[in-house]
């Protein structure tokens, strides 16, 4: 109990850490996802080529390896002089974009061919179609799964503590090194991460209800 | 096509497998120093004259005798410092150090064994007996002394810097300012760096050699912690990395055992003191730590208690 109270700033910061760093990336994992789903449902096979591939690398490789690829790899490759924080949203948005892409597609392919093909005789183009006829249709297909998605990256996002990212994770470990009971520090912990997570289905489900279409 | 694109981001993911595999623990040598081990002219590690009956009285070294073998607590991940390789073959300055202990006590290399004990379970290893010795960057307090005994020290560690070979603007910790450090979490000398008056910026990782990628990828400017530890990785890479020289904690290394065995603490005391004076330590210095560039120190003198 004490351990809480004599070091509520750790606490804090480490709660406060892995919420932006779970709001950021999910935001960006969701943009990306939409758009490579997109790229996967698309006429163009170039695009679909890439989406495949994209959901394929960042789907099956370990999240810890995109962290070292992001502090040992893209440094030297790509962009150097990254913050720890950014390198961190980069490689949990782009693994998580890949499980947002899929959950996604899973929605188009729940709407009727018969949707696409009327508004393609109405004239509309290709996104158009996406953007007002398939997709909105498809959301209500995808919270549940969306759901689950960002609740396994909250907890995803425990191991931006191993790579220099303050966050309720790493609080854990800095108390332990300290030799406070582990009990005690983990309840906390694990209640930071609960309340991250019930926030999380609570408002999936709030969605749910309100977009929920009898079909 | 199908198979195609997944055969080719298989192979992408390898390749990035690949390009990281040299951020984990890496085991090799990396440029070889002029003074490789292997080179004709490099310095050469000494070997140690085995006593013949011994005869202490000891409980932990009466067990050892007849068990016929020591056991040696040991780090196995710092480089020219507490090493094992792929083979399993151990090597660095506290190896040596711990076999010329274990040649005064009567024990030939061959009955000498070690075992890899990490930091945070070295006092309950040794007061459980499961050690006879411990040597491996123990650095000698009053808290650990209520648990442990040390012989020692027989070397004198503070923290320091690693960084670029062609690094001009570190001198020291206070040139810090704006600059990035890297360590791993929770160790003391990044506590320290990251007092306001220092005004650099940290990075936390988990292993010392990703801090060192880190340096070598110039995406920090350098790492902190005991400069024992920091002249192996520069003793690993000498045309790249060096170590400051300017030590700003103190860290006197000694070698751990049984808290009440008096008798085996003196005989290790004899056995450091016997060596430093043959010149034994130096050449062991010499050819491991020694090959990063930084000079020789003469070595503390053993407290006796």
């Amino acid at each position: 109990m004490n351990v809480l109270l004599d070091h509520l700033a750790d606490f804090r910061e480490g709660f406060i850490g892995t919420v932006l760093l779970t709001f950021a990336s999910g935001l960006l994992a969701m943009v990306l996802g939409v758009i490579i789903a997109g790229f996967r449902v698309s006429p163009v096979p170039p695009l679909r080529m890439f989406g495949t591939a994209w959901v394929t690398l960042f789907r099956n490789t370990p999240l810890t390896l995109l962290f070292l690829v992001a502090w040992f790899v893209v440094p030297v490759v790509f962009v150097p002089g990254l913050s720890p924080w950014m390198k961190a949203l980069l490689a949990l948005s782009f693994y998580t974009s890949a499980f947002v892409c899929e959950a996604i597609r899973s929605g188009i392919n729940t709407v009727p061919l018969g949707q696409a093909e009327a508004a393609r005789s109405l004239g509309m183009s290709f996104s158009q179609t996406l953007r007002l006829i398939v997709l909105p249709q498809a959301t209500r297909t995808v919270i549940p799964p969306l759901s689950s998605i960002f609740i396994a990256l909250t907890k995803n996002s425990a191991i931006a503590g191993a790579f220099s990212v303050t966050e309720l994770f790493g609080v854990q470990k800095m108390l332990s090194d300290q030799g406070f009971t582990i009990t005690w520090i983990f309840l906390w912990v694990a209640l930071g991460y609960l309340v991250i997570t019930f926030s999380i289905s609570g408002l999936f489900r709030l969605l749910e209800r309100r977009l929920g279409v009898a079909r | 096509m199908k198979f195609r694109t997944s055969a080719s981001a298989a192979v992408l993911a390898t390749l990035a497998l690949a390009l990281t595999a040299c951020g984990g623990e890496s085991g090799n040598a990396g440029d070889k120093p002029a003074g490789e081990s292997t080179g004709a002219n490099a310095p050469k590690l000494p070997t140690y004259a085995v006593a013949s009956g011994v005869k202490v009285d000891s409980a932990t070294l009466k067990k050892a005798q007849q068990a016929g073998k020591l056991v040696v607590g040991a780090k196995n991940d710092q480089p020219y410092l507490g090493f094992e390789d792929t083979t399993g073959k151990r090597s660095g300055f506290d190896v040596e150090i711990a076999k010329m202990v274990a040649a005064d006590l009567g024990f030939k290399p061959e009955q000498l064994e070690f075992k890899t004990v990490d930091s945070n379970v070295r006092e309950t290893t040794i007061s459980k007996g499961e050690v006879d010795l411990y040597v491996g960057t123990y650095t000698i307090n009053d808290e650990r002394k209520k648990q442990v005994g040390f012989a020692g020290p027989y070397f004198k560690a503070g923290a320091d810097l690693l960084v670029r070979k062609d690094e001009k603007g570190i001198t020291g910790p206070d040139s810090l300012k704006g600059k990035t450090v890297c360590s791993i979490k929770g160790s003391t000398p990044l506590q320290e760096i990251k007092k306001p008056k220092y005004g650099a910026k940290t990075v936390e990782l988990s292993k010392y050699s990703e801090c060192v990628q880190q340096l070598l990828n110039n995406e920090v400017d350098a790492v902190t912690t005991d400069d024992a530890i920091l002249k192996g990785y520069a003793a690993q890479r000498p045309a790249k990395l060096k170590v400051i020289g300017q030590p700003f904690t103190e860290e006197p290394y000694g070698v751990g055992m049984n808290k009440d065995d008096k008798a085996l603490r003196d005989a290790v005391n004899d056995a450091l003191e016997k060596h430093e004076k043959n010149g034994d330590y130096k050449k062991a210095y010499d050819a491991t730590l020694g090959l990063s560039g930084s000079p020789y120190a003469e070595p503390p003198a053993v407290e006796r208690y």
